[in-house]
């Protein structure tokens, strides 16, 4: 037969200074791990959500990142006129030819500066992405305009609305904020193609191509295509594998860190619920003995123990996760070595990040909890009837 | 308190299991937080070598992707205070593959006899030296490079190019021993220019500058800003560790998450350290009046209270200090790679003071309230109380 789970409830709560200390220290190995589990799914919705399954992306060869790519004018004329590539409404193919490089602006987390992707693309490219305009209006061609992500507006004081940036060969105007609806381009600038590669001094080589497909089929047979073709000799891949590159690139140095500082955290806070449980055990030596006395079996006091070190991680999961809720809101960035810049993203704390959280917040009192039930049910009853 | 330190440390044993879980569990997270404060230490507050005190770095103000023209070299040259410069030229591009976390470290292209000089704490036999010099197409890698990659001397290194569209194909001419350029592969930047079309030849992305005197390298930075400021070019001048940390602030906020980190690892060590020391003394109340009664006064149990506390943090945050510095050389080889100042992490004597001095504050915070609470309970409350 069972112990009900109310008397471990009420012991809880009779000993509720130890039970909310232990359950505290629990609750801050947890909250670092929802911690770290909420950024890296934030950046992987940010870059889960750029790139468009129709977008293909073609590169310098060998190439696996815009910045370090170069791509030619001449190379351009051959590639828009692939078949394949959707028509525009004017009759035009759907491709932008796109120069991308980064500038250091100064935000708030970092007055020293962080690098930002500049995107110079022509109106086509601007509308061959699905972004709206929040403030302003777009960039003017052939003017030293720019129109920023809103991640961008959000985090960097420079990039407000009529404010000037200072690079390239002059000043640029802040004309525009974007929101392109969580994906990477909240975390760009963009800005007329032609004007930024006059500035860089780079009016032929610009750096990629975006193109849209008509259809699936075509999206998926253009990389071939365009690869096989030895006049162009570039890489060609969807713009969605693209990003999810990235994604692992972002992601790994926080994964690293916050993983082992998870770990360790995590061997401490066995420890900590392994004391409190044998404290919890040797205190009711006495009702353990009169428990077996009145028929209850050891092994339904190991499993009582056992709930009630679950209870008690479970409460400390509990309290992590409204502890981490505020975190939520906040927008943050990370580099990575790929693109030379920073991605903003919300940190995203979300169910299925908390039902990890509580998962681990019970192996935690699972562990921590076996050896002292162990403990409890093998007691001899009459010793355990004589303890103090 | 120091009188009754043998006591104290007696009672640190007289539960051994749950003094064993409380020192493990603090042992634990004071390793943890050793190893952050050790990576804090060694990112943020490393005092720079004598060399790097007298090396800066000159890049584009706007960012490092950007060039500069080779012209400012000679400019640069003539400031007071500058012994020599060289062009540190960043070349991209592929080693091998990308798959691999090896094939991925710093590639420049440099002018060999004026980089040789610059390179002050750099140990490489003279031949090689006269051999880098001499060999337009040779290349020098550092030591732990040769080994990670299993090349030596006279073996052939390909790098295909991306940025710069050209692949360089050059003779390990030398392997050298610097402690600030551990995992780095220098060429002869001249190869690198003659590849390039005769237009952009004249742009470079860094400068590297030797100042006379620690106290030139202010100045000299200061200098060369102002100098290029109105330039279509204008410049930004750090030190070679700032360089190196902007680096590092770009993988996002570091500084904040370590910060962060300790925090909640101190917490949670109060936490756990608290909960045990209230655990043992509510068990020893008895005891406590028994003290009373053979005469010891409130501040002697008190004392005794705190020093078992202290006793059991400070040996649980040496154990952790031992761990850690165990930890620190897998943490310092895995991190290594992206983030080169932390490729020697150790637990230096700063990281000892700081754990031991947390170790230290647990152990008074956590016991101060029950051993206050034990002290001033009378004697005939005490005496009666059953546990």
């Amino acid at each position: 037969m069972a112990i009900p789970i109310s008397y471990n409830i009420r012991n809880l709560i009779v000993r509720k200074t130890t039970t909310l200390m232990t359950g505290a220290g629990i609750a801050m190995t947890v909250a670092v791990l929802l911690a770290v589990l909420g950024l890296v799914s934030g950046l992987q919705s940010a870059f889960d959500s750029s790139g468009d399954p129709l977008h293909v992306l073609v590169l310098r060869k060998g190439g696996n990142s815009e910045l370090t790519s170069l791509l030619t004018q001449e190379q351009f004329q051959i590639v828009k006129n692939f078949p394949g590539i959707s028509v525009g409404k004017d009759g035009q193919p759907m491709a932008s030819l796109e120069i991308v490089t980064v500038i250091n602006l100064p935000n708030v987390e970092n007055p020293e500066g962080s690098n930002v992707t500049l995107r110079g693309v022509s109106s086509r490219g601007v509308a061959m992405r699905k972004l709206t305009m929040i403030a302003g209006r777009p960039f003017a061609a052939g003017q030293r305009e720019v129109m920023v992500g809103k991640s961008i507006a959000k985090r960097y004081p420079a990039t407000q609305l009529g404010k000037q940036l200072r690079f390239g060969r002059g000043l640029w105007t802040v004309v525009g904020i974007m929101d392109g609806g969580g994906s990477s381009i909240d975390s760009e600038i963009f800005a007329d193609g032609p004007q930024v590669a006059g500035d860089y001094n780079r009016p032929d080589t610009y750096s990629s191509a975006l193109l849209q497909a008509t259809d699936e089929v075509s999206a998926a047979a253009l990389p071939k295509a365009l690869e096989s073709d030895r006049r162009l000799n570039v890489s060609v891949m969807s713009e969605k594998d693209y990003y999810t590159a990235q994604t692992a690139v972002s992601s790994a140095p926080i994964k690293f860190l916050g993983f082992f500082v998870c770990i360790v955290m995590a061997v401490g806070s066995c420890f900590a619920a392994m004391n409190t449980m044998y404290a919890a055990v040797a205190r009711r030596a006495k009702e353990v003995g009169t428990l077996r006395i009145l028929g209850f079996t050891q092994g339904s006091i190991l499993i009582s123990f056992l709930l009630e070190s679950l209870l008690l991680s479970l409460l400390g999961g509990l309290i992590a996760c409204v502890v981490v809720l505020p975190l939520n809101s906040i927008t943050t960035g990370v580099g990575n070595f790929v693109t030379f810049s920073e991605t903003s993203f919300n940190i995203h704390i979300g169910p299925e990040v908390m039902v990890i959280g509580l998962a681990f917040s019970l192996i935690l009192g699972a562990v921590g909890g076996l050896l002292p039930a162990r403990q409890a049910a093998r007691k001899e009853i009459l010793t355990a009837l004589r303890e103090v | 308190m120091f009188r009754y330190f043998s006591l104290a440390f007696k009672n640190v044993f007289r539960n051994k299991r749950r003094s064993v879980l409380t020192i493990s569990s603090i042992a634990v997270s004071l390793c943890l937080f050793g190893v952050l404060i050790a990576m804090y230490h060694a990112l943020f507050l490393s005092q720079p070598t004598p060399g790097q005190a007298l090396r800066l770095v000159i890049r584009h103000k706007v960012s490092l992707a950007q060039v500069i023209p080779f012209a400012d070299e000679a400019k640069v040259r003539a400031l007071p205070g500058v012994k020599e410069i060289s062009v540190w030229n960043w070349f991209g591009g592929t080693y091998k593959n990308n798959r691999e976390a090896k094939n991925f470290f710093a590639r420049f292209g440099v002018e060999p006899a004026p980089f040789l000089t610059i390179r002050t704490d750099m140990k490489m036999p003279d031949d090689q030296r006269k051999a880098f010099v001499t060999d337009r197409t040779g290349c020098i890698i550092s030591k732990d490079l040769a080994k990670n990659l299993d090349l030596k001397l006279g073996d052939r290194v390909v790098l295909k190019g991306d940025i710069y569209p050209y692949d360089l194909n050059m003779k390990i001419v030398g392997i050298f021993d610097d402690p600030d350029a551990t995992t780095s592969l220098f060429f002869n930047w001249e190869y690198l220019r003659d590849l390039i079309p005769v237009g952009r030849r004249s742009l470079i992305s860094t400068l590297a500058v030797l100042a006379d005197s620690t106290e030139d390298s202010p100045k000299i930075a200061k200098a060369v800003d102002a100098m290029f400021a109105e330039s279509p070019y204008p410049t930004k001048t750090e030190s070679e560790g700032q360089f190196a940390l902007s680096f590092v602030s770009f993988l996002g906020n570091i500084k904040l998450f370590l910060l962060i980190i300790c925090a909640a690892v101190t917490f949670t060590i109060l936490l756990v350290s608290g909960n045990t020391m209230a655990m043992s003394v509510r068990e020893r109340i008895k005891e406590v009046g028994v003290l009373k009664t053979l005469g010891f006064n409130n501040d002697a149990i008190l004392g005794m209270i705190v020093g078992e506390a202290i006793c059991i943090s400070l040996i649980g945050g040496a154990i952790g200090l031992l761990i850690a510095s165990f930890l620190v050389v897998g943490v310092g080889k895995a991190a290594g790679g992206t983030i080169p100042q932390l490729h020697d992490l150790s637990v230096t004597p700063f990281t000892v003071m700081i754990a031991l001095g947390l170790a230290f504050v647990v152990g008074v915070v956590s016991s101060f309230i029950p051993a206050w609470n034990a002290a001033k309970t009378n004697i005939l409350d005490s005496l009666r109380y059953a546990g």
